[in-house]
C-alpha cells in the first residue's frame, strides 16, 4: 500500500516539478511549484514525519508561495515583458546546473546500497512525531537549534530595517 | 479492522452531509439573525417560518446562467471555487465531535482522524484555502476582483501570525497538538477560557479576519469593490465561494469551542457516570450546541459592527494583535510554570 502511494506521489511530484520548468506563463509555474511542495509534504507524511510534512505545507506551500503568487499577480508578467537572456547567460546556466546535478548524483549514489532493513526502520520509527522531535531538538541538537533561531532573528531584523522608511522621506 | 474502516467511512459521509447542511442553514440563520437585529421579519415565504428558503436559494444557484468571462483564464477561473470548497470541507476531519462510541464491545472515536498534529493540520489546510480566493480573483481578469484577492490574501497572512501564537498558547496548556487531547484535558476540569480569556478574544478576532467576515470583510467590500474577488462569478461557482465561507465559519466556531470551551465536555455532568453511547450522543449534541452558539456570535458581530478601513485592519493586525498575542504567550508560560502546579 505505502509502496503504491510512494510511486503515485513520486510521479505527481516529478510531473509538477517539470511543469514548473516548462510552463510558459509564470502563474502556471507558481501553481505547479505549489503542487510540488504539496506532494513533497505527502512524502514526508508517508515517511511518518507528520510534523515536518505539515510544517512544510504551512510554511512553503502556504505562506511563501502566497507571497510569490502575490508578486506575480501584481506585476502581471506575460510573455512580451519577459526579459530575453543572451546566449552567454544561457550557456553558463546550463553548465552550472549540470555541475549541481553531478554533485547531487555523487552524493546520493550511496543511498542505492542501503539495505532494506534500515528502510524498514525509517518507516516504523516514531522520530518524526511532534513529541519526539521536540525532545530531540531540545536535548541532542539544542545548540544548532538555538543558533538557527538567532539566524531567524537576524533575518527578521534585516527585513524590518529594509522595510522601514527613513524619517522625512 | 473492517468495522473500523466502515465506521470511519460512515463518519466521513455523515460529517460531509452535516457540514453542508449546517452551511446551508447558516445562510438562513444569518438572514434571520440580521432581521432580528434590525427589527425586521426576515425570510418567511418558503415553507413554515421560511425554513425552505435555503433549498430555494440552492435551486436558484443551480438554475442560473453560468458565465465565464471571455478574457479570463478559463481553467484557473474554474479551479478557484474548487480549491475554496475542497479546503473548507477538509478541515472538519480533525475536529473531535465526541469522545468514543461503543459498537459490539469495541470503542470507536467520534473523530475522523485523531492526528497528533490536529491543530496544525487545520492550520495548513486553511493556509491552502487562500489560493482559492487568490486564483479566482486573478483569473477573473477584473481589477476589482484582483484587488479583492490581494486584500484577502494579505489579510489572511497577517492574521495567521497572531492566530498561530494564540494556538501555541493552547498547545502549551495542553502539552499536545492533538485536538482530542485538548478536549479531553478540559473534560471535567477548568475550561481553557478561564486562564486564556485574553487569548480567546485575540483568537476570535483573528478567526473573524481569517473567515473574511464583517467587520473584516474587506475582500468583498461592496461599497468599494462591487463584489470583491467573486465579482465575475455567477451560478454555482459563486455558490461554492459563499458555501466555503459558511463552512469556514462553522469550522472556526467548532475550533473555538474545542480550544476554549471544553470541546465536547458536557457542563456540570461527569461524563464517566453515563454509559458510553449515551455520553457520546450527549457530547455530540453539546459540541454542536456550542458551535451553533459561536456561529450566532459571528453573525451578531457582523450585524453590529461597521466595517474597518483597510489601513486600520492592517494596523490592528500588526501593531496591536501581534504584540498582544506574544504577551499572551508569555503569560501562558508563567501560568503553566508557576500557577498551574498550585491549583
Amino acid at each position: 500500500m505505502s509502496t503504491l502511494l510512494f510511486y503515485i506521489f513520486s510521479l505527481l511530484t516529478i510531473v509538477s516539478a517539470i511543469g514548473v520548468v516548462v510552463s510558459k506563463t509564470p502563474i502556471n509555474s507558481i501553481l505547479s511549484l505549489i503542487a510540488t511542495f504539496f506532494f513533497i509534504s505527502c512524502h514526508y507524511i508517508l515517511l511518518n514525519a507528520q510534523f515536518l510534512g505539515i510544517v512544510n505545507m504551512i510554511v512553503y506551500a502556504g505562506a511563501i508561495m502566497v507571497l510569490f503568487l502575490f508578486t506575480i499577480m501584481l506585476l502581471n508578467l506575460n510573455k512580451d515583458s519577459e526579459p530575453q537572456h543572451n546566449n552567454f547567460v544561457k550557456v553558463s546556466a546550463v553548465i552550472a546546473s549540470g555541475m549541481l546535478l553531478i554533485v547531487l548524483l555523487s552524493a546520493f549514489k550511496d543511498t542505492i546500497n542501503i539495505n532494506h532493513n534500515t528502510l524498514a526502520v525509517v518507516h516504523t520509527n516514531q522520530v518524526g512525531l511532534l513529541q519526539n522531535l521536540g525532545t530531540v531538538l531540545f536535548t541532542k541538537f539544542l545548540v544548532p537549534f538555538e543558533i538557527s533561531s538567532v539566524l531567524f532573528i537576524a533575518g527578521v531584523v534585516g527585513a524590518v530595517v529594509l522595510g522601514k522608511k527613513e524619517i522625512g522621506e | 479492522m473492517t468495522t473500523y474502516i466502515i465506521f470511519k467511512l460512515i463518519l466521513v459521509l455523515v460529517l460531509f452531509a452535516v457540514t453542508l447542511g449546517v452551511a446551508m442553514y447558516a445562510t438562513y440563520g444569518e438572514r434571520k439573525v440580521a432581521a432580528f437585529l434590525q427589527d425586521r421579519i426576515g425570510p418567511n415565504r418558503a415553507g413554515p417560518f421560511g425554513l425552505l428558503q435555503p433549498i430555494a436559494d440552492g435551486a436558484k444557484m443551480f438554475m442560473k446562467e453560468e458565465i465565464i468571462p471571455n478574457v479570463s483564464n478559463k481553467w484557473l477561473f474554474i479551479l478557484g471555487p474548487c480549491i475554496a470548497i475542497t479546503t473548507a470541507l477538509l478541515t472538519g476531519a480533525a475536529i473531535p465531535w465526541g469522545n468514543v462510541i461503543n459498537i459490539n464491545g469495541a470503542n470507536y472515536s467520534v473523530q475522523v482522524a485523531d492526528l497528533n498534529i490536529g491543530i496544525l493540520y487545520i492550520f495548513a489546510v486553511v493556509s491552502l484555502g487562500v489560493y482559492g480566493i487568490m486564483i479566482g480573483g486573478w483569473a477573473s481578469n477584473n481589477k476589482y476582483s484582483l484587488l479583492g484577492a490581494v486584500r484577502a490574501s494579505s489579510q489572511m497572512i497577517s492574521y495567521e501570525l497572531s492566530m498561530g501564537l494564540c494556538i501555541i498558547a493552547i498547545v502549551m496548556m495542553t502539552g499536545s497538538a492533538s485536538l482530542n487531547d485538548m478536549a479531553l484535558q478540559q473534560n471535567g476540569s477548568v475550561w481553557n477560557i478561564v486562564p486564556q480569556a485574553f487569548g480567546f478574544i485575540l483568537f476570535l478576532t483573528c478567526a473573524l479576519a481569517e473567515c473574511n467576515r464583517a467587520p473584516f470583510d474587506l475582500a468583498e467590500c461592496e461599497t468599494e469593490l462591487i463584489g470583491g474577488y467573486h465579482t465575475e462569478y455567477s451560478s454555482m461557482k459563486l455558490g461554492f465561494y459563499l458555501f466555503a465561507e459558511y463552512i469556514n465559519m462553522f469550522i472556526s466556531a467548532a475550533l473555538i469551542s474545542t480550544l476554549y470551551f471544553g470541546g465536547y465536555d458536557i457542563p456540570f455532568v461527569n461524563d464517566g457516570d453515563l454509559s458510553t453511547n449515551l455520553a457520546a450522543t450527549l457530547q455530540v449534541i453539546t459540541m454542536l450546541g456550542k458551535t451553533f452558539f459561536f456561529i450566532f456570535v459571528f453573525m451578531w458581530i457582523r450585524w453590529t459592527l461597521p466595517r474597518f478601513r483597510y489601513d486600520q485592519l492592517m494596523k490592528l493586525g500588526w501593531n496591536y494583535l501581534l504584540p498582544l498575542a506574544i504577551l499572551n504567550l508569555v503569560w501562558t508560560a508563567v501560568y503553566v510554570m508557576f500557577i498551574q502546579p498550585l491549583i
